[in-house]
């Protein structure tokens, strides 16, 4: 099909270079600037989707971001993006586009029996109707009627495109580059301010694109191009288009999104398809415009009834003519603009204006050219299916109530004009309480809240002259209270056409005996009809009309509909509209795609990964790797073809048996240092620090101050002021913030400083009964006897060059020293340990293997110090010294502390020896007892002990220590478990603790 | 995202920071006797009040310093920003 809606010249659009592109599996061609939108109206298509809820046909409303129908589902596979505005997305060649909520097609839909079974699906029938029975809610009603309603389809992959993310400071941050905008940027740049000019079409210049006005000595449009030619050459401005400002937030943070490469033909492969923009601003000017609200009548959903701006817009900006037999249908004078120009390119239109008279120059112009005018009258109802034909036009009476006469006239569109509705969203969004201006009908923005001006039309200022003033001014004096400098730019002169008063009156009265369907929300489907089941059903407040009807939700964000809406609401009601309010506007202004919030950060980017130094050797070596935290820790050492369980084993036995080797360098890390550590370190841990002599290490318990367990860890004694402490990899970052504020904010008279190390420090566990034979191997000229460095002892020694530090501590269990060297020559330690300590078995092993021998030995980590327990709950009330004070102690005391039946930390074995407990189990009496069955603990931890060859569990359990000897039931419904166990000590191995001092 | 001025480092994004609760709160003196009813309020009772708070902040992705902001909890405007000590 050839372009037969394209005019011979006019437009902006590239006319040497030929677009092709596929919508619903067809192919058509359009130009080099055209929108989708335009594309398709230029080869005569109007039917572009279905409604949400009946399915009716629907068309192109609008040329912008207001577009309520016109929503398709870009591209297939990966690449799809459902819900794309078709008057938003420029054309590209090979663009595939189809309509969405249609089977098996836009043209034959078999959805729109909806539209035959209309009376049964009013407002709020889903939920009067699917309320019975319950049960069929989740299995039959949502799915079907998920299917039925809707918008696009979500891809199935993940998005193959990259986003990008950028910070950007300014003075002035203007949002839309129309008169007002362009005004105030040129202004305030020229003043020596930092500009941001953000612009979310295509093209800048926002009305003086189609208005039919002169700035200076120059048609609007070439005024606008040229200030934007300024504009871009000087050093203090970024002039951004296709970037949509979509949200205000806080202390003047802007967020915005760039359209980077969706409209290049062939990007680079590094071109971002999109970036978002954090934008933080000292000054915001909206200058956002305004929208043009539709009328309402009978069937004024059919595809061919647009908004007169668009019309004109696909005239002016695209050369698309959208009829060739038009009927303009409005309230007030801009309609006449758009009759004008299909008078001058050769089509006659007919004007009907609801007003009695205008004497306005638009008018005017229109009679000298003889457009054909009927005052008085407006469209009752549409007719055509699938494109509107022909209109039942009448004659109102006086009163507005009725018509005087109907008659028939054939059209192939109808562009309406209910007055302009400023764009406000932004400005609310800052916090601005919008005031309802009664000239204008609509909401404008009042007082502000942040450092914004809302100008131009978008505060209701609709003549040219006042919007370039107001934005000389502001620009000046924003840009004068930053810089300082009073450099002022004149405003030029300009000419443009008059507009009267309009009339207010918006909603065509239905003839006697006629039901029409009159749309008020054309994305929402709601009609008058379902308005006024609303308000008839006690339904007041507008945002409870809203959610009822689900007026000026999704996507349009009721751009077109919310005013509309109101009117109905307050005439119905018998109130003004700034009584019966508006809805809340929120961010995004308009959609957003996922990926574009996201950024960067996806898969392996969402969050950063922490790798030990001595990663690659883990790599290297079959590793294969745990998160903890952000950590990342070999889990185990693979060898052939051994499960998790058979690694575990085989590293924890070899401990047991030999020696092993453990990277520890995830642990937390903090040096303290300062003539007041001790008395730090003894108000911070609940055992006592003063006496602990250099060269030494002591173990501590930290709790929060309600008393329960915070963290627990060594901290070694380096020199007289100067001490290690070492946390659990989980609370590393919150013990320093936890240490750091009572430093800084509660005990400042404490001469303490202290740093996380945790990164500087590459760090390995030697445990089993080889490691002090190990040790005098690797540090010949140190004495690592028994008696010289004794459990909890400490030393500094050389590591063939290299300084070590040495702990004598143990997590195991066994015989087990610490080292840590400089991060460095973390793989250089590892590498040599390993290779001298080959004659003694040694092997590496993973934190399953570690559990295992934590879990066996009755040593507690995260997962039982889960923020729920206090320290008698781990049978660490010894580490409470009853001589000192300590963060946490005075709540101690409390009754539920105190009570003597509270939890204790148990050990828990199968009774068959063979299975494993789930981690999470319950602790029950009764297996069978009815629902909910009495918990009397659970399952913290769960391993292999290698030790007795047979499952051995830690859990927290209600009265453990006269628990001991019972039998009980681990019930994990997750795994379908029920377990008969025996509760047993928590310390399975060793419990005397001898093999670490041996 | 509230813009945070750090008396150390200067105008920092809310991500650069971490809440630290009221800063009226102060910590009863270690080893004092203190009844239940006030030791109580020092852990767990904060006032949840509309308007100007003065709290706490932590510039954990920045200097490590707590410092105090008074700030109104109705609108998030920042009056000022002090060093604990101010």
């Amino acid at each position: 099909m050839s372009q037969k809606f394209r005019l011979i010249k006019s437009g902006y659009i590239d006319r040497e270079k030929k677009i092709s592109f596929k919508f619903n599996g067809k192919k058509y061609f359009g130009f080099k600037g055209d929108t989708l939108a335009s594309a398709l109206l230029a080869n005569g298509v109007h039917l572009v989707g279905r409604s949400f809820k009946y399915h009716r046909p629907r068309g192109f409303l609008g040329s912008n971001v207001e577009e309520p129908n016109a929503l398709v589902q870009l591209y297939n596979g990966a690449k799809t993006e459902p819900n794309a505005v078709a008057t938003t997305i420029e054309l590209v060649e090979g663009l595939v586009a189809k309509s969405q909520n249609c089977f098996p097609s836009v043209s034959f839909d078999f959805g729109a029996i909806n539209n035959f079974l209309s009376k049964f699906f009013p407002a709020g029938f889903y939920y009067k109707t699917f309320m019975w029975p319950k049960s069929f809610w989740h299995k039959i009603y949502e799915p079907v009627i998920r299917k039925a309603a809707g918008l696009g389809v979500a891809p199935l992959k993940p998005d193959p495109d990259r986003y990008e993310h950028k910070f950007e400071y300014c003075d002035i941050l203007i949002v839309g580059s129309g008169p007002s905008g362009l005004a105030s940027a040129l202004s305030a740049a020229k003043n020596g301010a930092k500009v941001i000019l953000a612009e979310d079409k295509p093209r800048f210049g926002g009305s003086l694109l189609t208005d039919e006005v002169t700035i200076g000595n120059k048609k609007g449009k070439d005024w606008a191009d040229e200030k934007i030619t300024q504009l871009k050459l000087m050093p203090n401005v970024i002039v951004k288009n296709r970037s949509q400002v979509f949200g205000y937030y806080d202390h003047n943070m802007m967020v915005m999104f760039e359209r980077t490469r969706d409209h290049i033909e062939n990007p680079s492969q590094f071109t971002p398809r999109q970036r978002l923009w954090y934008i933080r601003a000292k000054e915001v000017i909206i200058s956002t415009g305004s929208i043009e609200r539709p009328l309402v009548f009978g069937n004024n959903d059919r595809p061919g009834i647009m908004l007169a701006s668009a019309a004109k817009e696909y005239m002016k900006v695209y050369g698309v003519i959208v009829g060739k037999k038009p009927i303009i249908f409005t309230n007030n004078d801009s309609g006449y603009d758009t009759a004008i120009e299909f008078k001058k390119n050769g089509i006659d239109p007919l004007i009907l204006d609801v007003r009695s008279n205008s004497e306005s120059s638009v008018a005017k112009e229109a009679k000298n050219l003889k457009i054909n005018i009927k005052f008085s009258y407006g469209v009752v109802n549409a007719l055509g299916y699938k494109k509107v034909n022909s209109a039942v036009i009448g004659k109102l009476n006086k009163e507005k109530s009725g018509y005087d006469n109907l008659e028939n006239i054939s059209c192939d569109c109808i562009c309406v004009s209910g007055n302009w509705t400023p764009t406000v969203h932004l400005s609310s969004q800052s916090g601005n309480k919008l005031k309802f201006d009664d000239e204008i009908n609509a909401f404008v923005p009042n007082q502000s809240r942040q450092n914004e001006s809302t100008i131009g039309s978008a505060r209701g200022l609709f003549t040219l002259k006042e919007t370039l003033e107001e934005g000389f001014t502001k620009g000046y004096d924003l840009s004068k209270k930053i810089t300082g400098k009073d450099l002022k730019t004149p405003t030029p002169t300009s000419n443009e056409r008059i507009y009267e008063q309009h009339d207010k009156f918006w909603c065509m009265p239905l003839p006697k005996k006629k039901n029409y369907k009159r749309c008020v929300d054309f994305q929402n489907d709601v009609y008058v009809s379902d308005i006024e089941l609303a308000v008839s059903e006690g339904f007041r407040s507008i945002e409870h009309v809203k959610r009822y009807t689900t007026l000026g939700m999704a996507t349009d964000q009721g751009r077109t509909s919310n005013l509309n809406g109101l009117q109905l609401v307050s005439n119905i009601e018998k109130k003004i509209i700034p009584e019966v309010g508006h809805t809340t506007f929120r961010p995004p202004y308009t959609p957003v795609t996922i990926g574009t919030i996201v950024g960067r950060e996806v898969g392996k980017h969402y969050r950063p990964t922490r790798k030990s130094p001595m990663h690659s050797w883990h790599t290297r070596n079959n590793a294969v790797f745990v998160d903890a935290g952000l950590w990342l820790r070999p889990r185990y050492y693979k060898q052939n073809k051994e499960t998790l369980l058979e690694a575990a084993k085989r590293e924890a036995t070899n401990v047991r048996n030999n020696i092993g080797i453990c990277d520890v360098t995830s642990l937390g890390k903090i040096d303290i240092k300062g003539p007041d550590s001790a008395e730090f370190l003894n108000r911070v841990y609940t055992n006592s620090w003063m006496k602990l002599p250099v060269g030494k290490a002591r173990y501590g318990v930290m709790l929060r101050e309600d008393g329960v367990v915070f963290d627990d860890g060594t901290t070694t004694r380096i020199s007289e002021n100067h001490y290690h402490m070492t946390t659990t990899t989980a609370q590393a970052v919150n013990v320093l913030s936890h240490l750091e504020y009572y430093l800084q904010v509660v005990w400042t008279e404490l001469n303490v400083n202290v740093l996380s190390t945790t990164e500087q420090w590459a760090g390995v566990a030697l445990a089993g009964p080889n490691s002090r034979n190990l040790l005098s191997k690797l540090f010949p000229e140190t004495d690592v006897s028994n008696e010289s460095l004794p459990f909890m002892g400490f030393k500094q020694a050389d590591f063939f060059g290299v300084p070590a530090r040495i702990f004598r501590i143990s997590f195991s269990g066994e015989l087990a020293y610490e080292i840590n060297v400089e991060s460095g020559y973390g793989v250089f330690m590892w590498e040599k340990i390993m290779e001298i300590g080959q004659e003694m078995n040694i092997e590496p092993y993973g934190t399953e293997a570690l559990s295992t021998l934590r879990i066996e030995m009755g040593h507690v980590a995260g997962s039982e110090i889960d923020g729920r327990v206090i320290a008698s709950d781990l049978s660490l009330e010894g580490m409470l010294s009853k001589k000192k004070d300590f963060i946490g102690k005075r709540s101690l005391n409390r009754t539920a502390f105190l009570n003597p039946e509270r939890e204790k930390i148990v050990g828990v074995v199968p009774l068959d020896k063979k299975t494993m407990i789930p981690e999470g189990s319950h602790l029950v009496m009764d297996e069978n007892a009815d629902l909910p069955n009495p918990k009397l603990g659970h399952i913290s931890a769960s391993c292999w002990s290698v030790e007795y060859n047979n499952p051995f569990s830690l859990a927290i359990l209600k009265d453990g220590n006269k628990k001991i000897g019972v039998k009980l039931y681990a019930l994990s419904p997750l795994k379908n478990k029920s377990i008969p166990v025996e509760i047993v000590s928590s310390h399975y191995v060793d419990p005397k603790g001898k093999r670490v001092r041996s | 995202m509230l813009e945070i001025k750090c008396p150390y480092c200067g105008k920092r994004s809310q991500n650069e920071f971490s809440y630290g609760g009221d800063a009226s709160v102060k910590r009863p003196e270690l080893g004092k006797e203190i009844s239940d009813k006030d030791w109580d309020d020092f852990v767990y009772l904060r006032k949840n009040l509309r308007g100007k708070h003065s709290e706490l902040w932590h510039h954990v992705a920045g200097c490590r310093q707590w410092f105090k902001v008074l700030r109104s909890t109705a609108t998030h405007e920042i009056f000022k920003t002090t060093k604990v000590n101010e």
